[in-house]
């Protein structure tokens, strides 16, 4: 029996291979996997082996992004329906593969109607059709292999669905042979857990206090979350043999599912502890790298543990197992995680982004379905079947009337066939565009643009936030100051976001403009790899004084900022220079002009201008 | 079909579930907004509410489900049946709750030709759509921000004239379709459209419980339910026949509760005060007063009924500017202070 090495990276896979086998023992009521991984061969042997785990019965499906819902859901069996003259049900993919697994590559692109419709139906355990005269309701059970390949830090997979899977695995770090090995030596581990988790009478166990309480602890909002932990804990029982889940059994589910979660570390309770109970953890930590050869040794030291806990008086009790399930999922909170969480203390947390793929404002085939209109199907405009079959009923009788009066003049003898329709008959679908805008405001928060001009500056933005709202569009708002430009607010429609971004920011400091217009830069391109049209609204005097390092120095801040500038207008991203100085300044009127970008000076009136200008500008 | 969640064992959340009570015992205040996080169980508690309701009279063979009693707002099926006999046939039905999936066009909404009987029979009849389905019941719609617009469009006009008039195909079809309106949402996932939140009596903010005692009831109980819904239901059924009597005695008792002037007053300053737009405000607030007073078994509507609804009638009707709105429940609560401190 070879012994692994207790270290991070097998553990992480050791884990991820546990919560696959889970996953596949029963797929819908644990929702899923979210697989973060690049696609490569290490993923290729985990999804493998996954397959390999699955019942003969459960199909497996890939679900591409750009599925449309009469095929998701189901819809009008187009054939049948022409054929018949009544509206005929074609299933869909959700209901064909009842039991399966659906694996979904590049989730974190997937469209938002998408997610909310994967979602329902895991709720619901149905789907319903309601659309094109087809009335009809579904059972549906499937489980969700959400890949996930972002690498940007924007890209995110859809949160509802996250909310909803249990467990979430990250394979970027894992070398091949490691993943191999893990592969290989499965049944072995699983062995020696099962082994490790045989329950000592321990009494009953109140598994959903602990892992409540190590949730909130975590800081992990939702309670689906725990929920899920406790089915988690459950089926871990089953699968090693018992009916009840154990404190064991718990702490493993706390791992999988919880840590992954963490938005915090819990408050340390080492200093309260007496060393009665500092001993009893150690040895039970030692107990969760529960696939460890050497587990077996483990199990009379937690028989004896968990005796000397039982004479413990009872109001312990339950703080010890709350305790052993706070540290095993303490102990597996990603190494990373932790770093980021330090370091975000205060950070707000990155918005929603979870979009569709690049693009294509092509007319007549993308966008919010809106009924149909008279038309030939054909390049890109769909046939409304429905439509086109309601406008030809009222002439059937008398077309078919005339066609058969017509045959027995020349003297065919015709059937009757069960449509005839005519061109004018025709329905294609209209689809309303979504030429969606996001108004990147770029806020020059420094010392050079004093304070009542900044307060302008917000007031001025306002207005142009409640145009934005009119108009449906988004607003994602820049502020820079010092030696940092930050983006303070992510693209986003909801305008009570906006206020709030807006509401504390302070003013002071040099200018680092070079890096503001970085920042835009970056911002735009990720609106447009959503397929959105930006627009870039800079605030500022022009004044450069910081460059990128964090030096001052007037002439190289200046030359960055040029340079910066050109680089935004190579993306030919549309732009607007509103210039914050008392006077009409130089520097200002450069920079507009370097990033091809319209000028204007902020007046010192309520800006009512301003906004129309803004408006104006994307409209084009 | 899945068995709901009993409405009574839904752990804390009392503001939803009184709002949701409140709009039962009397429809034509309008409807619930429900906005909050995901995992706070909106949809279990609009769904558990389908489960409660007692059961109504319709007319046999209606396709409306019009109320036999009614003397308006018939559909034409029951008035040729009214003129033909005195007595009509009727039955209990159970309310109807109907979803409002994601992805519904317009034809399954609004109704639409028959096409079986057009291309059968040849001819033009009007198969009626899910706003026929809920003819005096309640319209659900999950994710409110994501709803289509046209659809929205639909939704608003229909909700403001109690009727549904169809237009299409050759078609000329009225029908009543009164209903609640019940939508739940995620703030931070879009803005809902004035229009449409003005549409919706009343409005409550849901989040999940803060307290480790109140999460970990949440958790089993729902656990309870996954492992044993038929135990589970039976376990809860006595308090949720309380309900169902409380609902069906307060929908008896609303025509004759009595709202005295100083608390219609009471109302109209708060308002005031407030600046809500229109007077729908004051309306909304005067009807779930009343249906309040009905459901705690009063015969007339206190200070103290106004004070506990006018947050959930108020709260969404506060905006005119959109950006101004951060802290709606708290301006309402400090003009509630104010105004009922005399």
């Amino acid at each position: 029996m070879k012994s692994l090495p207790p270290d991070a990276t097998h553990e992480t896979v050791r884990d991820a291979l546990i919560a696959a086998h889970l996953f596949a023992a029963s797929p819908a009521p644990l929702g899923g996997l979210a697989i973060r991984a690049h696609a490569g061969p290490v993923r290729d042997v985990y999804l493998e082996w996954i397959r390999s785990q699955l019942a003969p019965s459960q199909t497996f499906r890939k679900l591409p992004l750009s599925i449309q819902d009469d095929r998701l859901i189901g819809g009008l069996d187009l054939a049948a329906t022409l054929h018949s003259g009544k509206p005929v049900l074609h299933p869909g993919l959700l209901s064909e593969m009842y039991g399966g697994v659906l694996a979904v590559p590049m989730a974190e692109r997937m469209p938002q109607g998408l997610a909310a419709r994967l979602a329902s139906a895991m709720d619901l355990g149905r789907v319903t059709i309601q659309r094109d005269g087809i009335s009809d309701e579904t059972p549906v059970s499937f489980g969700l292999l959400l890949l996930d390949e972002s690498v940007a830090d924007d890209e995110r997979l859809p949160p509802e669905l996250l909310d909803r899977i249990a467990f979430r695995v990250d394979l970027t770090s894992i070398p091949l042979s490691v993943m191999r090995q893990a592969v290989q030596e499965f049944p072995e581990a699983f062995s020696d857990l099962a082994l490790s988790h045989a329950a000592p009478d321990e009494g009953p166990v109140q598994v959903i206090d602990a892992l409540c309480s190590a949730a909130l602890a975590l800081g992990i909002d939702s309670l689906r979350a725990s929920m899920m932990a406790a089915r988690v804990a459950h089926r871990i029982a089953l699968q090693l043999g018992r009916s009840d889940a154990s404190l064991l059994d718990a702490a493993l589910a706390a791992r999988l599912v919880l840590s992954p979660r963490a938005t915090r570390l819990p408050v340390s309770a080492e200093a309260n502890q007496d060393p009665a109970d500092s001993d009893a953890s150690s040895p039970e930590n030692n107990a969760d790298d529960s696939a460890s050869a050497s587990a077996s040794e483990d199990v009379p030291n937690d028989a004896a543990n968990d005796t000397s806990e039982d004479t413990a008086p009872p109001n312990q009790l339950p703080d010890d197992m709350e305790e052993l399930v706070l540290e095993a999922a303490k102990a597996a909170i990603p190494a990373g995680l932790l770093s980021q969480l330090l370091a975000n203390q205060g950070r707000i947390a990155k918005g929603s982004s979870s979009g569709k793929s690049g693009a294509l404002k092509k007319g007549g085939h993308r966008g919010r379905p809106m009924g149909s209109r008279v038309g030939l199907p054909g390049g890109h405009q769909r046939l409304s079947v429905m439509d086109t079959l309601r406008a030809a009923a009222p002439w059937q009788r008398m077309r078919q009337a005339a066609a058969s009066k017509e045959a027995r003049y020349v003297g065919h003898h015709v059937l009757p066939s069960r449509l005839i329709i005519r061109s004018e008959d025709f329905r294609i679908k209209r689809f309303k565009e979504r030429s969606e805008t996001t108004t990147i405001f770029a806020i020059d928060a420094s010392g050079s643009a004093a304070l009542h001009r900044l307060a302008e500056a917000k007031g001025a933005i306002e207005l142009l936030l409640a145009d934005c709202y009119v108009r449906r569009d988004q607003v994602a708002v820049i502020a820079f100051r010092g030696r940092q430009a930050e983006v303070i607010l992510p693209p986003t429609r909801s305008l009570v976001r906006a206020k709030r971004g807006l509401a504390g920011l302070p003013g002071g400091g040099g200018t680092p403009l070079s890096l503001a217009i970085d920042a835009c830069r970056e911002l735009a391109a990720s609106v447009v790899r959503k397929g959105e049209t930006p627009l870039v609204v800079m605030l500022t005097d022009g004044k450069a004084n910081i460059t990128r390092d964090g030096q001052t120095g007037r002439e190289l801040a200046q030359q960055e900022a040029r340079e910066a500038a050109h680089a935004l207008a190579m993306l030919g991203v549309g732009a607007m220079v509103i210039d914050t100085s008392p006077q009409s300044s130089d520097l200002a009127r450069e920079l507009a002009a370097e990033m091809h970008a319209r000028y204007m000076l902020l007046p010192h009136a309520a800006a009512t201008e301003l906004s129309q200008a803004v408006r104006t500008m994307s409209v084009r | 079909m899945a068995a709901a969640f009993p409405f009574s064992a839904i752990v804390g959340q009392e503001e939803m579930k009184l709002a949701m009570l409140v709009t039962t015992v009397d429809p034509t205040i309008g409807g619930v907004l429900v906005f909050g996080d995901r995992g706070t169980g909106k949809s279990t508690a609009v769904r558990a509410l389908a489960a409660i309701l007692p059961k109504m009279k319709a007319v046999v063979g209606c396709p409306y489900g019009c109320d036999p009693d009614a003397t308006r707002s018939v559909c034409d099926f029951c008035k040729t049946l009214k003129k033909g006999k005195a007595v009509v046939k009727t039955h209990l039905v159970p309310v109807p709750v109907v979803d409002l999936p994601l992805g519904v066009t317009e034809d399954r909404v609004v109704g639409a030709l028959d096409l079986e009987r057009a291309l059968g029979d040849g001819v033009k009849a009007f198969e009626p759509g899910l706003l026929a389905k809920a003819n005096r019941g309640f319209l659900y719609i999950d994710e409110v921000n994501l709803l289509e617009d046209h659809i929205v469009d639909l939704l608003i006009d229909v909700a403001a004239s109690g009727e549904n008039v169809v237009e299409r195909e050759g078609l000329s079809v009225q029908h009543p379709a009164r209903f609640v309106l019940v939508g739940s949402g995620n703030p931070e996932e879009g803005e809902l459209r004035p229009q449409l939140l003005d549409r919706f009596g009343l409005s409550v903010d849901v989040k999940t419980p803060q307290d480790l005692a109140s999460r970990i009831d949440v958790v089993k109980r729902r656990d309870a339910f996954e492992r044993d819904a038929d135990a589970f239901i039976e376990l809860w059924k006595k308090e949720d026949n309380k309900i169902r009597r409380k609902i069906a005695s307060g929908r008896e008792r609303l025509e004759s509760t009595a709202l005295p002037d100083s608390v219609l007053e009471k109302a109209a300053e708060l308002c005031m005060k407030l600046g809500t737009d229109g007077l729908r405000g004051e309306l909304t607030l005067m009807r779930a007063a009343r249906a309040l007073a009905a459901l705690d078994g009063s015969s007339t509507v206190t200070v103290n009924h106004l004070r506990s609804i006018a947050p959930m009638a108020l709260r969404h009707r506060l905006r005119r500017n959109p950006l101004d709105d951060t802290a709606s429940g708290t301006r309402v609560q400090r003009a509630i202070d104010e105004v009922f401190a005399a």
